[in-house]
């Protein structure tokens, strides 16, 4: 295994390097790095084009340069290690590259998270209720989504989303027709995804229609949007559910013991909403983190204590239901400062934002900075979202549905076991093999996309870095960015190559 | 099993019946008619063939086409570049109750050029693009995966490890690069420049194929039989890989239009006076508050290409690929019971 790793690895970085030798060749000859200096009137134009010659190296072809770079990144320059050169208005590129990665690293990082989760979510069930209206529904939304031009899409949510948003916070009031289509919009939705036939599809779409009512009448009537709130009821209702719905998958209901450990967790959970928003009000973030891991710890120990005989599954269950408990709190307390968030002298009363990274001059608590991310977060997510969704969802679905097709899972229908355990245990485990590498495969190629997301959000992130670079015919900005893509790209293949080796015992890796 | 009449299994496993069937619709057919007959069955497909096949005719003929300095008319009355006398504010005349079409069905923009032109126009360069990249990314990516899985060895690693280096730069990326050096030199030498660097993944697909396909017995025949190399990996082996080939290149074309879009709003794409569905989106995106029209139409195109070119290539992969099935009507299926009981 180890041989294989550095055999590998040693292949990829020749690979990465012929890579970057290619991709500088190619940004140099992209065009003429003095045409805005030959073009000028400036009186000194001679000098200038002589300094920046002198700058980049313009007097060594470029086959050549790439060495000058190369040597850089080695310490040979006599600045340091990784020094990656300066751009034509002499700055250097590692401040810029520090600057950048963080927001573009941050944005790609969270919208590949959602986008697994739901893909994996949306495509496993798509598959358990094959040739239903709810899998041709998604079948169809993907292909959509799958098509759709990002930056087209971009324009879309900033008007309605942000814009329109925006303009209904302003006077948070639900249109009266709103919520009978909502309500039946709603009931279509669950009464596709819920088997059954006949009266019972009826009572799914009846209950579905009724609660989503209820509910939005209840926002309106609270004037929720204005001061969102979940509420030590809301939260109660929540977790109870949680309990409930991770034991169901996680379990089964019928192993009682994690049911009653999860419902213990669930009310430490609820116990603990008062005293966490005093706790939590000058809290660093790591103080929260810590506090989250610490919540999941308790819930660990109190499966592991009530577990009985059978620890391993009801402390798992338990650890689960105390993750949601402490997710669920934390948004209660983040929709706690909304409103300060919203109605602050930088926010000014629109606080979906459609441009750049982060209010800049923004004051206060890790909360207000919190939100302050989600609201520049949320649009470039999503519309990152909408297109790997897609291929998630797909290959999902088609794995699972493969796997499902086995003989080995019909073996495990005829000995009796419950549908559970066949699609938790068996099904699904085996499904997340290719989904694996697929996913591992695919992150190299999201950061490459992220490039015409930024530009169209304004954020200042690579893509800004790669495109300034290639405006101005500058390959180290640009061999910057390819550096960070690059290296991620290979360093997730290689990860591909060892999940699947991991994962799967048929393969040897020799 | 087949003289049980076990009660179908609900969760689209094959059951004998469903095999019944299937094989009494294949009997007595050849391999084209049977991937003909699938793909007719798909009804997103089919669909998607006749609203592609209305867009192509209606981009190439309404405004005719244009290779330099030679044009051909169409039957619409305005051109993409000549701007006219702007008529109610640049509003579509489009409507739908009463039906009416009007002078300017999709606007006109702020210096009065029909805007129905102008996306006929990008229509037309997008779909050539498409064709453009498809057809050389398909050709690339065929020959290097057949010669790298036909002669393994040392031809194989050089090739792949060729393939590996273009892979590693995300295709935005380079294409970025390679538009900003030739995207002056207009939209079918940009195609071809795409079509040099897309073809990676299908190359890997192939050299796959290949690797599993010279391993069997009609190859060896072949081999037996005198037939030199080159005829094998073209008559012998690529018949058997055609499948694959042809479900990929069709989601390669739409990858391709959705990235010559990007890199056009990236501005690394077409650029003036030629003109493309992603190149009109980005020089009217700041116009969206006040004449939507103009980046409404040119999307839904986009999209309308985009979504019946995956939809084909989903037919066709369930056409071509023996493992898909799709489930029998409850009909069928009783009908299928019914015969093999009596039967048995």
């Amino acid at each position: 295994m180890a041989t294989f790793v550095v055999r590998r690895l040693i292949a990829s970085i020749f690979i990465f390097l012929a890579a970057t030798y290619l991709m500088y060749i190619l940004v140099s000859l992209s065009g003429d790095p003095l045409e805005d200096l030959r073009t000028s009137t400036a009186p000194n134009k001679l000098q200038l084009i002589e300094a920046r010659t002198m700058l980049l190296h313009l007097d060594v072809p470029p086959y050549l340069r790439y060495f000058i770079w190369l040597g850089g990144i080695f310490g040979f320059t006599g600045k340091g290690f990784f020094d990656l050169g300066v751009t034509v208005q002499n700055q250097p590129v590692n401040i810029l590259l520090a600057q950048a990665a963080g927001s573009t690293l941050q944005l790609v990082t969270i919208a590949s998270l959602v986008a697994i989760v739901l893909g994996l979510v949306v495509g496993i069930t798509t598959a358990l209720r094959q040739y239903s209206g709810y899998d041709y529904g998604v079948t169809f939304l993907s292909f959509l989504f799958f098509s759709l031009p990002i930056f087209w899409v971009a324009v879309l949510l900033k008007q309605y989303i942000a814009i329109g948003f925006n303009d209904f916070l302003a006077h948070p009031q639900i249109v009266w027709w709103l919520v009978p289509l909502l309500a039946v919009i709603a009931g279509l939705i669950w009464m596709s995804i819920i088997p059954g036939k006949g009266l019972r599809r009826l009572a799914t779409f009846g209950i579905a229609a009724a609660a989503t009512a209820a509910v939005l009448i209840y926002m309106d009537m609270s004037n929720w949007f204005s001061y969102p709130h979940i509420g030590i009821v809301g939260i109660i209702i929540t977790l109870v559910g949680a309990a409930f719905g991770v034991t169901a998958i996680s379990t089964g209901l019928r192993n009682r013991k994690a049911l009653y450990a999860s419902l213990v967790v669930a009310g430490v959970g609820a116990a603990l909403w008062y005293p966490f928003i005093y706790y939590t009000t000058g809290l660093p973030f790591w103080g929260w983190v810590g506090s989250l891991v610490a919540l999941v710890g308790v819930a660990l120990g109190i499966g592991w204590f009530m577990g009985g005989d059978d620890r391993r599954p009801v402390a798992r269950t338990a650890a689960l239901v105390g993750l949601v408990a402490g997710a669920v709190l934390s948004l209660d307390r983040f929709m706690q400062v909304w409103d300060d968030y919203a109605q602050s002298g930088r926010v000014k009363g629109r606080p979906i934002a459609t441009i750049g990274s982060g209010t800049p001059g923004l004051e206060g608590s890790l909360w207000v900075h919190g939100i302050d991310l989600f609201t520049h977060l949320l649009l470039p997510t999503i519309a990152l979202i909408l297109i790997s969704f897609a291929t998630y969802t797909r290959y999902s679905r088609a794995s699972l549905l493969e796997v499902m097709n086995q003989d080995y899972i019909r073996t495990a229908r005829a000995k009796g076991l419950t549908e559970r355990t066949v699609v938790v245990r068996h099904a699904f485990r085996n499904a997340l093999i290719p989904i694996a590498t697929i996913v591992a495969f695919d992150i190299g190629g999201i950061i490459g996309g992220a490039v015409i997301t930024e530009r169209v959000f304004g954020w200042t992130g690579m893509g800004a870095l790669f495109q300034n670079g290639l405006d101005h015919v500058d390959p180290n900005p640009v061999m910057a960015f390819f550096l960070v893509t690059g290296s991620l790209a290979i360093l997730f293949n290689l990860i591909a190559d060892l999940v699947y080796a991991g994962l799967d015992p048929r393969i040897r890796v020799s | 099993m087949s003289n049980l009449s076990s009660p179908v299994d609900p969760k689209g496993g094959v059951t004998d019946h469903e095999n019944s069937i299937e094989l009494k619709d294949i009997a007595g057919l050849s391999q084209g008619q049977i991937v003909r007959k699938r793909f007719f069955r798909h009804r997103g497909a089919l669909v998607s063939m006749v609203v592609l096949a209305f867009i192509i005719v209606l981009a190439f003929t309404s405004v005719g086409v244009a290779f330099g300095d030679w044009k051909s008319g169409g039957w619409w009355q305005f051109t993409w570049n000549i701007a006219g006398d702007i008529e109610n504010n640049g509003r579509p005349t489009l409507s739908l109750f009463p039906f009416a079409i009007g002078n300017h069905p999709f606007g006109q923009d702020q210096v009065g050029r029909d805007i129905f032109a102008v996306v006929m126009r990008g229509t037309q360069q997008s779909l050539m693009i498409m064709v453009i990249v498809g057809s050389i990314a398909t050709m690339i990516g065929t020959v290097v995966g057949a010669i790298s899985g036909y002669y393994r060895g040392w031809t194989d690693s050089v090739l792949m490890r060729l393939t590996d280096v273009v892979i590693t730069i995300p295709v935005i990326v380079i294409g970025a690069v390679l538009g900003r050096r030739f995207g002056f030199a207009g939209a079918p030498v940009l195609a071809i420049i795409l079509g040099l660097v897309l073809w990676t993944g299908l190359a890997r697909l192939v050299r796959g194929e290949f690797l599993s396909l010279r391993e069997r017995e009609f190859v060896d025949a072949a081999r037996v039989a005198g037939a030199r190399d080159r005829r094998i990996i073209f008559r012998h082996i690529l018949p058997n890989a055609v499948g694959v080939i042809i479900v990929n290149s069709t989601l390669l074309m739409a990858a391709a239009i959705l990235i010559e879009t990007g890199l056009s709003f990236l501005g690394y794409g077409v650029q003036a006076p030629d003109t493309s569905l992603g190149k009109i989106i980005s020089e009217n995106q700041a116009a969206f508050a006040t004449r939507p029209w103009l980046f409404w139409w040119p999307g839904v195109f986009i999209i309308s290409i985009a979504l019946c070119i995956n939809f084909i290539g989903d037919g066709l992969r369930d056409a071509f690929d023996p493992r898909q099935r799709r489930m029998p009507t409850d009909r069928a299926l009783t009908r299928a019971t019914f015969v093999s009981e009596k039967s048995a």
